[in-house]
């Protein structure tokens, strides 16, 4: 008895939001884009002119705008969770709808980001700056594609009904990955596009 | 006012927080400023907003301490590793 009730304690206690596979994707993703940023760093150590000279060459409006649709789309997302813990599954649609617009529009400005710099002749050659910067957002890229697909899935089974009040556990899943797209580009941000 | 609209009401505050930051990070970038001080403050937004979205947003305020430990750990092994990387770019 005495240990059933320390157990019930210890659930309400602490809460991993979704699936336990998901967070071990999730730092296993971190630690590739952690390796990812320390490298540009260290790079740029070595580089500062070469580095200092070819940032000025990125759009920091750009980067800017899009910071603020992934944090947008993200709090969407957190406004999903809360409403199918309320067991509104409408509202839930809803706000997933509104945070796939926002990644769309992130997609587009960095489609149209690529799109110049390739106008200009740039590529993955250019320079140690723009292998990283090339790179290393076009695999920031590719994840939020993966955010969007997640979401997307989570949204379809949510219009089902496949979500309640009770069990919400997949919601929290596509969430928790969709932070950590947007975890990874506050960081992205300032290194590659403001820091000089 | 009920425990949902209380929470909502804080992660709205969290989400105007994280756009203002940004936007400071934004004003910081055009302005030229740089210097150790300057990737300091940055790097200081970057640890308040990754917190927040760690805290908040992903919810792992209540998750197991190995979880908090890890995620708040990689966002200060990151940011201190890109300051001794741009300190050591200034000799």
């Amino acid at each position: 008895m005495n240990s059933t009730v320390k157990q019930s304690e210890i659930t309400t206690k602490y809460h991993l939001p979704g699936d336990l596979a998901i967070w071990v994707f999730i730092f296993a993703e971190l630690l590739v884009f952690g390796i990812f940023f320390l490298s540009y760093a260290f790079s740029r150590a070595g580089n500062v002119e070469l580095f200092n000279e070819s940032q000025k060459m990125l759009d920091t409006a750009s980067g800017a705008i899009n910071t603020l649709l992934l944090i947008t789309s993200s709090y969407f997302v957190v406004r999903a969770v809360t409403a199918i813990k309320s067991g509104d599954a409408q509202r839930c649609v809803n706000w997933l709808a509104a945070a796939l617009l926002g990644g769309a529009g992130f997609l587009v400005i960095k489609m149209m980001e690529f799109a110049d710099k390739i106008s200009q002749g740039i590529s993955l050659s250019t320079n140690t700056f723009f292998m990283f910067y090339l790179s290393m957002t076009f695999f920031h890229f590719m994840h939020v594609i993966l955010g969007m697909i997640i979401l997307a899935a989570v949204l379809v089974k949510a219009r089902k009904g496949g979500y309640s009040a009770t069990e919400f556990s997949g919601v929290e899943t596509g969430a928790s990955y969709w932070h950590m797209v947007d975890l990874v580009w506050i960081v992205l941000f300032p290194l590659v596009y403001v820091i000089r | 006012m009920n425990h949902q609209t209380q929470l909502n009401r804080r992660l709205t505050w969290i989400w105007l927080a994280l756009m203002a930051f940004t936007i400071l990070t934004y004003a910081i970038g055009k302005s030229g400023y740089a210097g150790t001080w300057v990737v300091v403050l940055l790097l200081v937004t970057v640890f308040i907003k990754g917190h927040w979205i760690i805290a908040d947003f992903m919810e792992l305020r209540h998750a197991g301490l190995l979880w908090r430990v890890l995620a708040h750990g990689w966002i200060i092994l990151v940011s201190a590793g890109i300051l001794v990387a741009y300190m050591m770019g200034m000799k």
